[in-house]
């Protein structure tokens, strides 16, 4: 080979004593190490060429601080920690049986034993993700048969979850809106802020939380709708809004479409729960088939991790929909490339999980069913605690909002101080903006849950 | 309120009242965005799946084949799966990955007995394969070294260039390949290395450089580290091919076990989809080695905060195939065995190539067919040439002349020599 090998002597460190073969040295002014005032020698084993001991360079990354803790997944941690008998996690939401363990769908484990059996092979997927799983997923959202899906306008990418599917979005807005702002609801999924930042896209909120009535402020809401900018983004959650489990009604749903129409607007659904909300796969779809049914152009996020407990598999999809077929071809290869510096192709088991579960007949019916189990077993834990707080309070204090929200989560209305107390006293997890998870809480727990929630309540401020 | 009057299913809305003329479709806000343009490796594939021709040959994208053309599952990585199917709940896991898949994957690179692992040093997340370690890097890169840029060999794998220019990080390159030799141009190498700033970040291959298949050697890969201390640069070493290379993981990571031993604090993005079939599962890993566990912790978290954002949490599918096969020793055993066999398959490709076109009695020299390691053969074809290759023998393989000898087989090898002898002989 062609190749020169520098003599050490042209090796510029200075001051050093260079004597060849057997030097001790330190390196250069340039590289001085020093930590804590020490020095720090690594001891070096010899090569023919040289032996030398070398203080190792203070780390350019030495003034690191620890990330704070994530205030959603810490919880769980602060709750395994826990020793306490009547200890209840009510922290991050994924769904639990009512014997809290978590559940892995049957059709789920028929659908991986047929992709066993099938020996399918492991090469990587198109930029794009799996095409028989995009085409479903987009029927799923949409309905087969809606003309966005007839006409070719959506462009449909497999993303990694709601996560992965919403910064792919993000990414897109960035480059090809600059400057246009995203509206997020206040409150909403933490996430979505960090998600925005990363991706550089300016945001504010909209209010939508009334802790007034534990409800919508839907005036509050249209109100800032009409208030930003022509032609932002505006977010908005599909079904079973998370943190509040509070939905807009279908009367509020036009309304909002009708004044995003008016200011130019784009739409933009994180849809999470899809099926997980109500039971009904096409009903949780409602909100986005008006929309879509308006003509009007919009993004939507999809996950499959909670309503076919596919979590950890990281599974969803970013679709775009166009006013034009042609749009939506290269809206897709934009996506497509974006996604390709992230992580080039997305992990295909999920893919394949979703479309064997949607493709076979008998899985998808089986599917519908477990969906309406999951949905029915949250619906009859709200009951029981509805009931529960009705029968053991007297203040007189209308705890019918724990009826009328919606999906895995409810917003309990405790401040920071008394969720404290719930974790302080009663050992009932939850984040600190008093939401708790519907899914973790069984119905044998629901009375202690609704004496913790009396008393964090009324007797702390 | 405004009433909505809605016309039919045409998506044509009238608006009565105050709100005045009607309007059609909503405006249409995508009508700037341009077609972007084919990746170009993966659109190889696209176009060779296109292909009708019976004699289509695709040596394009690094994927493995067996002698039959056909992609292959591992018996190991079947195993694994038996296991698991429908076994193992799905729930999330933690942002950093599986725990046990990131420290048996450490120990492959910095060795099992590693003094790194044992004193906690090493900050390391279960990363989105290759692209998604090199990306978490290049995205802390920026975020804590906000001034610094990446020195890239000319050539690397393209999506180096995307996966820096998206995380906003400036590029410079340095010089690797030398065409004349079809080998490594040390000594424009280490010039670069000892002209860069003090301090500067450096991309290096591990082993098998992808796209040209020339490795330093050992004596290179020293004289490099001790100029690397000299500089104070920092090395990142991007490693997809542990074991696929010369068979033996252990003898791929020594680039990396030199810098070790000189003390270097490196960083390391690892990726299974080679070497252990895993491509669309997506798993790898990247670590960076810290001055102590309380910055290890630290520099973790922080990776952590990249990838919430990015996808919360990585998947699990390809996570827990690898920790099983890891940490049964048979099935580990059975790896070993397997991924040797693959790097002797191609190696065997190498030298089937090069004796089919000495006995065409071609002009040019092949020796560098086996003299390059790894997947990839940097065959010295011109774009024109790859373009007659493509056309005329529906042979694809990527422009810049890269020969992906994973998908060369007995049955095709007469047929790629032919070609490439045909588009050559007058070069």
């Amino acid at each position: 080979m062609a190749s020169t090998v520098p003599p050490l002597a042209s090796a510029s460190i200075a001051p050093l004593q260079n004597d060849g073969l057997k030097a001790n040295f330190k390196t250069g002014t340039s590289l001085q190490c020093t930590f804590l005032g020490k020095e720090f020698y690594k001891a070096k084993q010899s090569f023919t060429r040289t032996s030398m001991t070398v203080a190792v360079k203070v780390s350019r990354f030495n003034d690191i601080t620890m990330a704070p803790p994530d205030p959603i997944l810490g919880v769980s941690e602060a709750f395994k920690a826990d020793t306490h008998e009547l200890k209840l996690n009510l922290g991050v939401g994924a769904y639990r049986t009512e014997d809290l363990q978590p559940l892995v769908l049957n059709v789920v484990k028929k659908a991986e034993n047929l992709m066993l059996e099938r020996g399918e092979n492991k090469e990587y997927l198109p930029i794009e993700g799996l095409a028989a799983f995009n085409k479903v997923t987009a029927e799923l959202l949409f309905g087969a048969d809606s003309a966005v899906i007839q006409q070719q306008r959506v462009a449909t990418v497999q993303g990694l979850s709601g996560t992965g599917s919403l910064r792919l979005a993000a990414a897109l807005i960035e480059r090809y809106f600059p400057g246009s702002k995203v509206l997020i609801s206040a409150p909403t999924w933490g996430n979505h802020k960090n998600i925005f930042n990363d991706a550089r896209v300016p945001w504010s909120e909209y209010r939508y939380y009334d802790p007034k009535t534990v409800g919508l402020d839907f005036e509050g809401m249209i109100s800032d709708i009409k208030a930003a900018p022509e032609g932002s983004f505006v977010l908005l959650h599909g079904c079973a809004h998370n943190p509040t489990g509070i939905d807009p009604t279908p009367e509020q749903w036009e309304i909002i479409a009708d004044v995003i129409q008016e200011k130019n607007h784009i739409p933009f659904f994180d849809v999470a729960y899809q099926g997980f909300a109500s039971g009904s796969l096409d009903k949780d779809a409602s909100s986005v088939r008006l929309f879509a049914a308006r003509g009007m152009e919009l993004l939507v996020a999809q996950s499959y991790s909670k309503n076919l407990g596919l979590y950890a598999e990281r599974i969803g999809a970013m679709n775009v929909v166009c006013s034009s077929s042609d749009a939506a071809v290269r809206v897709k290869s934009q996506l497509k490339r974006i996604a390709r510096p992230m992580y080039s192709n997305p992990p295909i088991h999920g893919a394949r999980i979703v479309a064997n579960i949607v493709g076979n007949t008998e899985l998808f019916n089986e599917w519908k069913e477990d969906m309406e189990l999951m949905a029915g077993r949250i619906k009859s834990v709200r009951q029981k605690l509805y009931d529960g707080l009705k029968a053991k309070d007297n203040s007189g204090k209308d705890w019918s909002f724990v009826l009328k929200q919606i999906g895995m989560f409810s917003f309990t209305g405790l401040n920071k101080a008394q969720s404290d107390n719930m974790t302080n006293k009663w050992h009932v997890y939850m984040t600190k903006d008093g939401r708790i998870s519907l899914a973790g809480l069984p119905s044998a727990k629901c009375d202690y849950l609704a004496d913790a929630i009396i008393d964090s309540y009324h007797n702390v401020n | 309120m405004a009433q909505l009057i809605r016309s039919g299913f045409s998506g044509r809305i009238t608006k009565s009242g105050v709100l005045g003329a009607a309007r059609s479709m909503s405006t249409a806000w995508w009508s700037h965005v341009e077609p972007a343009a084919k990746d170009p490796i993966l659109g190889v594939t696209e176009a060779f799946l296109a292909d009708p021709s019976p004699n289509k040959v695709n040596v394009g994208v690094g994927a493995y084949r067996d002698d039959n053309g056909k992609p292959v599952v591992l018996g190991c990585v079947r195993e694994a799966e038996r296991r698991i199917a429908g076994n193992l709940n799905m729930e999330y896991l933690p942002m950093g990955g599986s725990v046990k898949m990131v420290e048996e994957t450490l120990k492959l690179a910095y060795g099992e007995n590693s003094d790194l692992i044992k004193d906690k040093r090493i900050a390391a997340v279960q990363a989105l394969s290759g692209t998604g370690a090199c990306r978490l890097f290049a995205d802390f890169q920026k975020r804590f070294s906000p001034d610094s840029q990446i020195y890239i060999p000319v050539p690397t794998w393209s999506n180096h260039h995307n996966i820096w220019r998206d995380a906003n990080v400036p590029q410079r390159t340095f010089h690797y390949y030398h065409p004349e030799s079809k080998g490594l141009d040390f000594a424009s190498l280490m010039d670069d290395v000892k002209n860069a700033p003090n301090g500067s970040f450096f991309l290096l291959h591990a082993c098998a450089h992808n796209p040209t298949g020339v490795d330093p050697t050992e004596e290179q890969w020293k004289e490099i580290s001790y100029q690397f201390k000299v500089k104070g640069h920092y090395a990142l070493f991007d490693m997809a091919y542990q074991g696929f290379a010369s068979g033996d993981p252990e003898r791929d990571a020594k680039s990396i076990r030199i810098f070790l031993e000189d003390g270097h604090l490196i960083g390391c993005a690892q990726s299974y989809a080679k070497n252990m079939g895993l491509y669309g599962q997506r798993v790898g890993c990247l670590s960076m080695v810290c001055e102590d566990e309380k910055q290890a912790v630290a520099v973790k978290s922080q990776l952590q905060q990249i990838a919430r954002p990015m996808y919360s949490n990585p998947p699990i599918h390809g996570a827990l195939v690898v920790s099983i096969i890891l940490t049964d020793p048979d099935l580990k055993k059975l790896w070993l065995k397997e991924v040797k066999g693959m790097a002797d398959r191609i190696i065997g490709m190498r030298t089937a190539l090069r004796e089919n076109l000495e006995k065409l009695g071609s002009p040019l020299s092949w020796e560098h067919i086996t003299k390059q390691i790894g997947m990839f053969c940097y065959s010295g074809m011109t774009p024109e040439q790859v373009d007659r290759l493509t056309n005329e023998f529906h042979i694809y393989l990527t422009r810049n002349g890269r020969i992906s000898m994973a998908g060369v087989t007995t049955g095709n090898v007469g047929y790629l020599a032919n070609a490439i002898h045909e588009v050559t002989k007058t070069a």
